[in-house]
């Protein structure tokens, strides 16, 4: 039984709570974690009884900004610390999210090894397991034309962060037997798009996991339920979801999705492909917009992470850019991993413009709009854009994106 | 003899005939992005090629598939046509389907509507796409295989229906598509011989990432 959070059933459900309490040993009813009505003083009424499914508190209601149907943001601005719960966990699918049964689901691994093989996920749950907390981001994860009133979430809400858990994709093609010249493999998922992507071997056997779990519970549907391919530090397009098909080769396959999608105009007349890696980003999350400050002390927070390493520095300008200092590096600072930056900052009124700045172990440091611009050209839209971004703090404490053109 | 082992054949043949060699290094670019066969492709000292400790060699879970059940699942076309199905299909053809199937969300002729521009040609001199990022890149401007097309459209096409274009219908569109882009000719009929030879404009555009890190912004 749910928790019910409509009006017409508060007080059956308060009667619930009062017989869950009355009962001797606690089993008459299940499923209320939550008393609808606010107690003036809840040191002086019982509280709710035990529940199967845990909810969020009725005071809080973060959400994903869905759009086109194909695309769900994370709700950076709403959240603390650097694992987003699994249900706030951005999304991008190509054709929808499919229904599959996790009990006939199967892994085909084939193409230039030894031994093919199929794999249930039962066989892959038997393998050994490996767990790593790592950010997954898209690489389209910059709206460019963003006006002033933007959030975190509609600015670059592509990016979340899970413990993902499932068996080390070394583990499989040493179960294979790569031949001497396999170099790329195909990953091939079964969402109605069999939406596919070339990797080379060095990554799919280095760190690449055939996950089945996110944040210790079996995967989301639209994180690609029963198992999906979970890549470290790459883009998220290439760690195929609803995976069903590994095939390994001597080559690149050149699918659509790495060749007219997922790939770059540089200026100079090429195209940049496989760029799988995204580089080191940061954005402050708390105090940006909608927020409004009040005088006095505020902490600024927000998230830095690269696909390359650890980050090592993150910088913070409240002048616009002027003056930077480090921020506070909440421990521990894992590779290619979301980290939480902070820094504790007095606003005594005035304008100001506040901006964040991140350094990777590769001595990376997060380019301005100019310089990617200088780097690639105007056009080199819309796949890994990390710019350092700003917020504004208008005379009166109201907060507000700083948006500047793009080109 | 199935068709994955027939494809394996046709593999090997490419790579002892060096015609692999010669698709994958004739054009500059993208030639880059990975040895060809032949190339032991790991060290051993690769993380990830020897069991950790404790682990034995193999697991021997799973089960060996079927070359019928391989073959099922394996659509995937390669550049050099390796997978490319038995049919054919005509510019005539793949216009009729095209109006039936794909001008809703492609629009006339391939000129874009609610989903992507796929027509339009620029001058071979002419790539306008990291200046100006209102440039529409289309299948003849910017895909750099014509093989994509014909993997794309039979995995993921029509979004409402995927998956249910025969080889012929798909062999029909992709002779439509290259021929709304000035590839191929109207009366072209395309099949798994002539479809790989379609040296696509802006395939020797397409280079390796050179983004490494450091202080460098590529």
């Amino acid at each position: 039984m749910k928790n019910d959070d409509s009006s017409k059933n508060a007080d059956w459900t308060r009667r619930q709570i009062l017989a869950a309490l009355a009962a001797s040993a606690g089993t008459a009813v299940a499923g209320v974690s939550q008393a609808k009505e606010i107690a003036k003083d809840p040191t002086k009424i019982p509280g709710a009884g035990a529940s199967k499914l845990g909810a969020r508190s009725n005071f809080e209601s973060p959400e994903r900004i869905a759009a086109f149907g194909v695309i769900s943001g994370t709700p950076l601005h709403e959240l603390h610390g650097t694992l987003t719960p699994s249900d706030l966990h951005f999304e991008r699918h190509h054709a929808g999210i499919p229904s599959i049964d996790p009990g006939s689901h199967e892994l085909l691994i084939h193409g230039l090894v030894e031994r093919p093989l199929k794999l249930t996920l039962a066989d892959l749950l038997r393998f050994p397991a490996v767990s790593r907390i790592a950010f997954l981001e898209c690489s389209g994860n910059l709206q460019i034309d963003a006006g002033e009133e933007t959030t975190p979430q509609n600015l670059c809400g592509l990016t979340s962060q899970s413990e993902w858990t499932g068996v080390a994709l070394s583990t499989l093609l040493r179960e294979v037997g790569l031949r001497p010249n396999a170099q790329w493999l195909l990953a091939e998922g079964s969402d109605a798009a069999v939406l596919s992507r070339s990797i080379p071997i060095e990554k799919a056997m280095d760190d690449a996991i055939v996950a089945y779990a996110q944040n210790g519970e079996a995967l989301r549907p639209g994180q690609g339920y029963p198992i999906r391919l979970f890549l470290p530090g790459w883009e998220g397009n290439a760690n195929v979801k609803w995976l069903r098909r590994i095939e390994v080769s001597d080559r690149a396959f050149m699918t659509r999705e790495e060749t007219s999608k997922y790939s770059e105009p540089i200026k100079g007349g090429t195209i940049r492909a496989f760029s799988f890696t995204m580089d080191a980003r940061s954005v402050i999350t708390t105090p940006t917009y909608p927020q409004s400050l009040e005088r006095g002390w505020h902490e600024i927070r927000g998230l830095a992470w690269s696909g390359r390493g650890r980050i090592t520095k993150v910088e913070v300008s409240v002048d616009g850019g002027r003056n930077w200092q480090d921020a506070r590096l909440a421990g521990p600072v894992l590779t290619k991993a979301h980290t939480r930056f902070t820094l504790p900052w007095k606003w005594a009124g005035g304008t100001a413009e506040l901006s964040s700045r991140a350094t990777d172990e590769t001595g990376y440091v997060q380019p301005t709009r100019r310089a990617l611009i200088d780097a690639r050209g105007a056009g080199s839209i819309p796949y890994h854009l990390n710019p350092i971004v700003s917020w504004l703090v208008e005379a009166d404490g109201r907060m507000l994106y700083k948006a500047e053109p793009w080109g | 003899m199935n068709r994955n082992t027939r494809r394996a054949l046709r593999i090997r043949r490419a790579v002892t005939s060096g015609l692999a060699s010669v698709l994958f290094t004739s054009a500059c670019g993208i030639a880059n992005l990975g040895p060809g066969a032949e190339t032991p492709s790991l060290p051993a000292s690769q993380p990830g090629a020897h069991p950790p400790p404790g682990d034995p060699s193999h697991f021997a879970l799973g089960r060996t598939p079927t070359a019928q059940e391989i073959a099922a699942w394996d659509i995937d076309i390669m550049p050099d046509g390796a997978g490319l199905p038995e049919g054919s299909g005509t510019v005539t053809d793949g216009r009729a389907l095209y109006i039936q199937q794909c001008k809703q969300c492609h629009g006339l002729e391939g000129g874009g509507g609610p989903f992507d521009r796929l027509a339009g040609r620029l001058p071979d001199e002419s790539f306008p796409f990291a200046l100006d990022p209102l440039a529409k890149r289309t299948i003849g401007n910017y895909w750099p295989y014509a093989t994509t097309i014909f993997d794309y459209t039979r995995r993921s096409m029509p979004m409402n229906r995927p998956g249910s274009l025969g080889d012929d219908d798909v062999y029909a569109l992709t002779a439509y598509l290259l021929y709304l882009n000035d590839l191929v000719a109207e009366d072209a009929t395309l099949d798994r011989e002539s479809l790989p030879k379609i040296v696509m404009p802006a395939h020797h555009r397409f280079t390796p990432d050179d983004r490494r890190g450091g202080p460098e912004i590529r």
